[in-house]
């Protein structure tokens, strides 16, 4: 995968996160308390830590959708907040019965992207399964369709949680392509991981007690 | 396309998929067609009794499509993306709404005409029939989806779903069943359409705020 992309046509927001004394809990029990750290953009920061530690629950954290415990997260240089960040957690937010197709296309309703469809499935290698519904994708390509959010409409903050999760050699390359061409950009990358992805992370957090 | 376009068209497509509106309409049909069989062929008993069970029929076809309106979106990760929309959630939520109703509110009100005949409605009242359900199937529907909202995140929720939603049903209920019997029918339309407004309006935006809740 080269490090450009026909999704990169006009420059977009340089964001920095900045997270401090960040405490987190799930259930009344405590998952980890007083984390801090810095991104800025061009980064790749990827999350370490073994099942169970609070690495989804950071990322969920930094995405607005959990409320932490205590701390500060905050994403500076954002110009409108609503446009800062995408998320791929675990589940792949795809429904059965709807067509790869119709995916991208609600998915640039709900994001306001522009990018092309068929540039976003040939990047991810889907064009073959695009009018196929969800119901008969493998695992694997249910995991390219989810990641192919990323692409529709730009954001400058990417949250991924095991992002390779279920991806063949040439699936796991392919994020590792658009990981590069995003932080080539000033795009900023948190990665929750078992096993390192391809390029070497700016940062490693260990997500522990 | 915008959000608001996007999210319609998209729930509009996987409730066709999921077999549209023939589900509730066969609950529908069924749950009515089975009052003669209750009640006895009397026809002045029927007379009666009959239009207003059409609504109790339809609040319950209304009702049995809720459960899975959210949680569906909770399971499989869809309730982030819509918290990450740029669109404020209540108007994906009122999205999900107009195409609840259109899906399934619209056909209900249509085949309330053939089943409000069968149950001895005045031809001539079947009209207004129609209308107030369209119009009261929207006051469900936006009341459903407080009920679908706080629920979301509940394994088996029919029942505690029907707790929170059906008390209040029981306005549109009151005044469409005043209606379908030929009494004040101006006023307790002009009470209907309040009812849908308020449920269109107050709905999505009560739904919202669940939501935000159910997704931690």
């Amino acid at each position: 995968m080269s490090a450009r992309g026909p999704f990169r046509d006009k420059p977009q927001d340089k964001v920095l996160i900045r997270v401090e004394a960040l405490a987190l809990s799930r259930g009344g029990r405590v998952l980890f308390e007083n984390l801090s750290f810095a991104a800025a953009p061009g980064d790749y920061v990827e999350v370490q830590g073994s099942n169970g530690s609070g690495k989804t629950s950071l990322l969920r954290a930094v995405a607005g959708l959990l409320r932490p415990r205590g701390g500060v997260i905050a994403f500076e240089g954002a110009e409108e907040p609503s446009l800062a960040l995408h998320y791929v957690g675990h589940a792949n937010g795809l429904k059965r019965e709807a067509s790869a197709r119709e995916h991208l296309r609600y998915w640039t309703g709900l994001f306001g992207g522009s990018a092309s469809e068929d540039d976003v499935a040939q990047t991810l290698e889907i064009g073959r399964v695009m009018d196929l519904p969800v119901r008969v994708l493998s695992q694997g390509q249910a995991r390219r369709l989810a990641l192919s959010r990323l692409l529709i409409a730009p954001r400058p903050v990417w949250l991924l949680d095991e992002p390779v999760a279920a991806l063949d050699d040439a699936g796991k390359a392919a994020v590792n392509g658009m990981i590069a061409s995003h932080r080539a950009t000033g795009g900023l990358v948190i990665a929750a991981v078992h096993e390192a992805l391809g390029p070497a992370p700016t940062k490693t957090l260990q997500v522990r007690r | 396309m915008s959000a608001f376009a996007a999210t319609f068209r998209r729930e509009l497509a996987l409730m066709w998929a999921g077999g549209g509106a023939i589900a509730p309409l066969g609950y529908f049909f069924g749950a009515t067609m089975l009052v003669p069989l209750a009640m006895g062929p009397d026809r002045a008993l029927l007379e009666t009794a009959g239009p207003p069970l059409v609504w109790i029929a339809a609040a319950l076809s209304v009702l049995a499509m809720l459960e899975r309106l959210f949680q569906a979106d909770l399971e499989d990760g869809s309730l982030d993306q819509m918290l990450l929309s740029p669109a404020p959630l209540e108007v994906i939520a009122s999205a999900k709404g107009a195409a609840l109703w259109v899906a399934i509110g619209l056909p209900i009100a249509l085949a309330g005409a053939p089943v409000a005949i069968a149950l001895q409605a005045p031809v001539e009242r079947v009209p207004l029939i129609v209308a107030s359900l369209a119009l009261g199937t929207a006051a469900f529907v936006g009341v459903g989806l407080i009920g679908a909202a706080l629920t979301a995140s509940v394994k088996r929720a029919g029942v505690l779903l029907a707790l929170i939603v059906l008390p209040l049903f029981a306005p549109p209920i009151i005044f469409g069943a005043s209606v379908a019997s030929g009494e004040e029918v101006f006023a307790a339309f002009s009470i209907l359409g309040g009812c849908a407004l308020a449920g269109a309006a107050l709905g999505p935006i009560a739904a919202a705020a669940a939501l935000r809740l159910q997704a931690e």
